[in-house]
C-alpha cells in the first residue's frame, strides 16, 4: 500500500450484471441535456455570488452598487435551489452510463465527496443570512460582518464545484487511479484546473447574460435598483458577458490543449471549433449591442441567448464526445471481463445444478457446532466432554435443547436455536457429540 | 464488490454516516415538509376566508422558518443520502438505479415540482395582495402539500421494494413494491405522525411570534392569536394521533408476517422480537404524550408551556428513528432481498466464489492467491471485500469486539475455530451473509484479524491510501474443468 508502483495498472472491474433501464444512447442524450440544465443554474448561483460580493464592496463608496448587489442576491437563493434539484437528473444518468468509473472516482475522493453535503448546507445558510440581513446589518461593523458572510458563502460556492470537477475528471482516467491518494492528489491528474477556470468564466458570462435580461425586462421594478436606468443595467451586464466570453477564447484553448490525449478525436475538434465559431458570432452581436444607443440596447437579447445556447450545447456535446472516446477502451474491456465472468459463473452453476445433492455426513453437520464446542476446552460453549456427561445416553435431550436453547451459564453467551438444521440432522449431530465427548474424556 | 472500498474504520466502516444523514432528512422532511405545509396552507386559507390578516402574517412567519430549513438542510440531506450511499454501497445503489429507474425518475419530477412550488409559494406570498391573487396563492400551497406527500409516497415504495423478499427477483417490477403488504400501513403511519409532529411544530413556533401582550384587553392581540393556533393544532394532534395509532398498529401486526417470509430463525428473530416489543410500547407512550398535549391544548393555550412541547417532539423523533430501524432488520442479510447480500455478493455467485476464491475475481486486491507469505495482506483485502460494509476492525461493530465477546479478551483465540466459525456463521447468525471465499481466504482473514488484535492498527480506506490493482485474471478457459 505504501509503495507507489512505477507503472500503474488500469483496473478492469466487473460491471453490475443488470441491463440498463433505457438504451445507452437515450441515456447519453438525457445526460448531456440534464447536465446542461443543471450547470446553467450552478453557473447563475456561482457567478451571481461572485458579482454580489464584488458589487457590495463597490457599494461601500457608492450606495447604488449596494442596492444592485442586494437585487442580484435575491436571484441566488432561487437559483441555488434549482441547481440542487436539477442536479439529480444528470447524477442519475451518469450513475447508469458510467457506473464503474463514476462510483470509483467518488470513492477515491471520498472525504471531499462526503463533505459536499455539509459544505453546501453551510453555504446555503450563509446565503440566506446574507440575503435577509441586508437591511438590518447595514451600518458600521455590522456591514463588515454582512460582507464577510457574503464572502464566506461565495468562497464555499466556488470550492464545491471543484469537488465535482475532480470527480468528472478523475473518472476519465482509470489508468491513473492507482496514483490517487485522496481528493487533493486527484487534482494533479488530467487537467482539472484549466477546466475549473473555464467553468468559473462560464459562470460569470452566463450570469451576466441572465442579469442583462433580468434587470432589463419590462417587469423589473426599477426602484429596486436606484441610480441605474434600464439601459444602463443592460449595458453593465452585457459588458460582463462580453468581456468574460472574450476571455473564454483564452481559457477554452487552454482547456482543450491540456486535455490528455486519451479522448482527443477529429469529431471533438469539429464540435469545439463549430461551437467557438458560433461563440464568435455571439460575441460580435454582444459588442454590437454595447455600441448601440440606450434606446436600442437589448434588441438582440433573444438572438444572443439562442446563439449562446448553441455554444453551450456545443461545449456540452464536446465534453461528452471526449469522455466517450477517452473511456471507450475501458468500457469495452469491462464489458468483455463482465461477459467472461458471467460465462464462467453460468458454467459453474450449471455443473453444480447437474450434480446430485449430497447428504451431509454427521462430521460435516457437526461443523455447525464446532466453532463453539471443542472436544475438551471451553470455547464459546461448554466442551463436548461436559456435554457427554450431562446428556449421557440421552441424545434426545441434546436435540430438544438445540431446538430451543435456554440460558444456563451466566459467563457464556446464550446459544442460538439450531432448529433450521432439522430434527433428523440434529439427532445425528447429538449422537456424534456424545461419541466424541466420551472419546475425549 | 468490484469498486474501490470507501471505508472509515472508527465508524463501522462509515455506514453510520448514511444513517445519520438519512435520519436528519426524515426528521426534517416529515414534520416540516409533509406535516407543516398543509397546515400552513390551511391557516392561509382560513385567514383569507375570515379576513384575519394577523393569522396570515403568522402563517407567513412560520413558513419562513420552514422554507429556510427545508431548502437547505432538508434538500441537501436528501441528496446526501444518495451521495453517501454511493460511497458505502455503490453496488447496491447502482443496482437499484438500474432496476428502479422509473421510480427514481418519477421521484425526481415530483421533487422538482415540490422545490418549484415552495419557492413560488413563499416568495410570492407578499405579492398576493388582492382576493383573486390570494386565492391563486392558496392553490399553490395546496399543490405544494400534495407534491410533498407524493415525494414521500414514492420514496416509501422504493424502500418497500428493497425489503420485499423474493418476488422482485422474478418479476423485477415497480408495482411489486406498491403491493408490498407493508406499503399502506407504512405510508399511513408516516403521514399521520408527520401531521402530528407538524402541528406541534406550528404550535411551538407560534410561541415565538406571539409574545407581546399588546391588545390583550380588546381581545385582538397576539395572545388571542396564540389561543387560536393552539386550539386548532390540538385538534390536528388528536385526529392524527388516531391515524398514527391505527396505522402504527397495522404496521406492527403486519411486520411479523413479512419477517417470517424473510427468515424466521435464530438470533434475528430474538433481536427482532425485542425491536417489535419496543416499537409497540414506544408507540403507546408517544400516543399518550401527544394525547396529553392535545387535550391540554383544547383547554387553554397557557396550560401547556413551551418546553413541554419538546417532549412529544422528542418522542416522535425517537419513534420515527426506531421505526426506521425496522428496515435494517428486514433486509439482513440482504441489501436487495434474495438477490444481493449486504456485502455486494450476488446470491447466484456465492457458491462460485466459495469454490474459486474471492480474490481471484476481485479487481481491487493485491494478490490473487493466498500463500503463507502474503496471508495477512490477503486477509486485509478479504476483510475489505467481504466484511467492511458493516464491520470495522477495532471500532464500532468491530470484528475484534465480536470475537472478544465469543472467545474472551484475555485468552488466545484459536485460529482454526475462528476460520470454522467464519465459514459457518450464517447458519447460526442468520443476519450475516455467508462467507464468500474459499478455505484459504477464511484462514487469511483470521490471520489478518489476529494481527489486528495484536497491533490494534487501524485500517485506512481507498479515499486515503488509494487502491492497488491486481493484474486482471486470465480469461477463464472454457475447458474440461468447467464442463460436466
Amino acid at each position: 500500500m505504501t509503495m507507489i508502483p512505477l507503472l500503474a495498472t488500469t483496473p478492469i472491474p466487473r460491471d453490475l450484471p443488470l441491463p440498463l433501464p433505457l438504451p445507452e444512447g437515450v441515456l447519453i442524450v438525457l445526460l448531456v441535456i440534464f447536465f446542461l440544465v443543471h450547470i446553467l443554474f450552478v453557473n447563475l448561483m456561482v457567478g451571481g455570488s461572485v458579482l454580489v460580493t464584488f458589487f457590495e464592496w463597490l457599494g461601500r463608496k457608492d450606495a447604488r452598487w449596494d442596492r444592485l448587489a442586494a437585487a442580484i442576491g435575491r436571484t441566488i437563493t432561487v437559483n441555488k435551489s434549482l441547481a440542487v434539484v436539477m442536479g439529480i437528473g444528470p447524477l442519475l444518468c451518469i450513475n447508469l452510463v458510467y457506473t464503474m468509473q463514476w462510483y470509483s472516482a467518488n470513492t477515491l475522493t471520498g472525504h471531499a465527496w462526503l463533505m459536499i453535503v455539509p459544505l453546501v448546507i453551510v453555504a446555503f445558510l450563509l446565503t440566506y443570512l446574507h440575503k435577509y440581513k441586508w437591511e438590518s446589518w447595514s451600518q458600521g461593523g455590522w456591514k463588515w460582518l454582512h460582507q464577510l458572510v457574503g464572502l464566506a458563502a461565495t468562497l464555499l460556492l466556488l470550492f464545491v464545484p471543484l469537488i465535482f470537477l475532480a470527480n468528472v475528471n478523475l473518472m476519465l482516467f482509470p489508468g491513473e487511479w492507482e496514483k490517487v491518494r485522496g481528493f487533493f492528489s486527484s487534482l494533479s491528474i488530467g487537467n482539472v484546473l484549466p477546466r475549473y477556470l473555464h467553468f468559473i468564466a462560464a459562470s460569470l458570462a452566463m450570469t451576466g447574460l441572465f442579469l442583462a435580461g433580468w434587470f432589463g425586462r419590462e417587469g423589473h421594478e426599477i426602484e429596486n435598483t436606484p441610480g441605474f436606468t434600464r439601459p444602463e443595467l443592460r449595458r453593465i451586464f452585457y459588458k460582463v458577458a462580453a468581456y468574460v466570453t472574450l476571455a473564454q477564447f483564452v481559457f477554452g484553448p487552454l482547456l482543450l490543449f491540456t486535455l490528455p490525449a486519451a479522448g482527443i478525436t477529429t469529431q471533438l475538434y469539429v464540435i469545439i471549433v463549430s461551437g467557438a465559431l458560433v461563440g464568435l458570432l455571439t460575441l460580435w452581436l454582444l459588442f454590437r449591442e454595447l455600441k448601440s444607443g440606450d434606446e436600442r440596447i437589448g434588441r438582440s437579447y433573444v438572438p444572443i441567448c439562442v446563439l449562446f445556447s448553441f455554444v453551450v450545447l456545443g461545449m456540452g456535446s464536446g465534453r461528452h464526445v471526449y469522455r466517450q472516446a477517452a473511456l471507450a477502451p475501458h468500457q469495452a474491456e469491462i464489458k468483455e471481463r463482465t461477459a467472461h465472468y458471467a460465462a464462467a459463473l453460468a458454467a459453474f452453476n450449471k455443473q453444480r445444478a447437474a450434480a446430485p445433492p449430497v447428504e451431509q455426513t454427521p462430521e460435516q453437520l457437526f461443523m455447525n457446532c464446532a466453532a463453539c464446542h471443542a472436544p475438551n476446552v471451553k470455547l464459546v460453549g461448554p466442551p463436548l466432554t461436559e456435554i457427554a456427561q450431562i446428556y449421557a445416553g440421552n441424545p434426545e435431550g441434546i436435540v430438544a435443547w438445540a431446538k430451543a436453547p435456554g440460558k444456563k451459564r451466566p459467563e457464556l453467551p446464550q446459544m442460538p436455536p439450531m432448529i433450521h438444521l432439522g430434527e433428523a440432522n440434529l439427532r445425528k449431530i447429538a449422537e456424534l457429540m456424545l461419541e466424541k465427548g466420551k472419546a475425549a474424556q | 464488490m468490484d469498486f474501490p472500498s470507501f471505508y472509515m474504520d472508527h465508524l463501522a466502516g462509515g455506514r453510520l454516516i448514511i444513517g445519520l444523514i438519512a435520519s436528519l432528512h426524515v426528521l426534517i422532511n416529515h414534520p416540516l415538509a409533509v406535516g407543516a405545509y398543509p397546515l400552513l396552507t390551511w391557516m392561509e386559507w382560513w385567514a383569507h376566508k375570515n379576513n384575519r390578516p394577523d393569522i396570515d402574517q403568522l402563517a407567513y412567519k412560520i413558513t419562513f422558518i420552514v422554507f429556510i430549513v427545508t431548502t437547505t438542510v432538508g434538500a441537501m440531506t436528501g441528496v446526501g443520502i444518495w451521495l453517501s450511499t454511493s460511497l458505502f454501497a455503490p453496488f447496491a445503489i447502482g443496482s437499484l438505479l438500474r432496476v428502479f429507474f422509473w421510480g427514481w425518475f418519477a421521484e425526481w419530477l415530483v421533487f422538482i415540482s415540490e422545490v418549484g412550488l415552495i419557492l413560488w409559494w413563499f416568495l410570492t406570498w407578499k405579492k398576493a395582495n388582492t382576493p383573486e391573487k390570494k386565492r391563486k396563492h392558496i392553490k399553490i400551497g395546496v399543490a405544494l402539500s400534495i407534491m410533498s406527500w407524493l415525494t414521500m409516497a414514492l420514496i416509501v415504495a422504493v424502500l418497500g421494494f428493497m425489503m420485499k423478499p423474493g418476488e422482485w427477483n422474478q418479476t423485477r417490477a415497480f408495482w411489486d413494491a406498491m403491493t408490498n403488504p407493508l406499503y399502506a400501513p407504512q405510508l399511513g403511519f408516516r403521514t399521520f405522525i408527520a401531521l402530528m409532529m407538524g402541528a406541534v411544530f406550528v404550535w411551538f413556533a407560534t410561541f415565538f411570534f406571539t409574545k407581546s401582550k399588546r391588545g390583550y384587553e380588546q381581545g385582538t392581540g397576539p395572545r388571542q392569536l396564540r389561543n387560536w393556533v393552539v386550539y386548532r393544532m390540538s385538534h390536528v394532534v388528536l385526529v392524527s394521533l388516531l391515524g398514527t395509532y391505527l396505522f402504527g398498529t397495522w404496521y406492527w401486526s403486519a411486520i411479523p408476517e413479512t419477517m417470517k417470509a424473510n427468515s424466521s430463525v435464530a438470533l434475528l428473530t430474538q433481536e427482532f422480537m425485542s425491536w417489535h416489543g419496543q416499537f409497540q410500547s414506544l408507540l403507546g407512550w408517544t400516543i399518550l404524550v401527544f394525547a396529553f398535549i392535545g387535550l391540554g391544548g383544547l383547554g387553554s393555550s397557557f396550560l401547556i408551556p413551551r418546553w413541554a412541547l419538546l417532549i412529544p417532539s422528542l418522542m416522535g423523533i425517537w419513534l420515527l428513528g426506531h421505526f426506521e430501524r425496522a428496515r435494517e432488520f428486514m433486509r439482513k442479510p440482504w441489501v436487495i432481498g434474495e438477490y444481493m447480500y449486504s456485502n455486494g455478493v450476488h446470491k447466484d455467485e456465492l457458491a462460485f466464489l466459495q469454490s474459486e476464491g474471492l480474490l481471484k475475481h476481485a479487481t481491487y486486491a493485491k494478490h490473487r492467491e493466498v500463500t503463507e507469505a502474503n496471508k495477512v495482506e490477503c486477509g486485509k483485502d478479504v476483510f475489505m471485500l467481504a466484511c467492511s460494509r458493516c464491520h470495522s476492525t477495532t471500532g464500532l461493530n468491530g470484528v475484534i469486539e465480536k470475537f472478544t465477546a465469543m472467545y474472551g479478551a484475555d485468552k488466545d483465540w484459536d485460529s482454526g475455530g475462528m476460520a470454522l466459525f467464519i465459514q459457518g456463521m450464517h447458519q447460526t447468525r442468520t443476519f450475516m451473509p455467508p462467507f464468500p471465499g474459499n478455505d484459504k481466504e477464511a484462514e487469511a482473514l483470521v490471520a489478518f484479524i489476529q494481527q489486528v488484535r495484536a497491533t490494534r492498527e487501524s485500517l485506512p480506506g481507498a479515499q486515503s491510501t488509494g487502491v492497488v490493482v491486481a493484474p486482471p485474471p486470465a480469461p477463464p478457459a472454457m475447458t474440461a474443468s468447467s464442463q460436466p
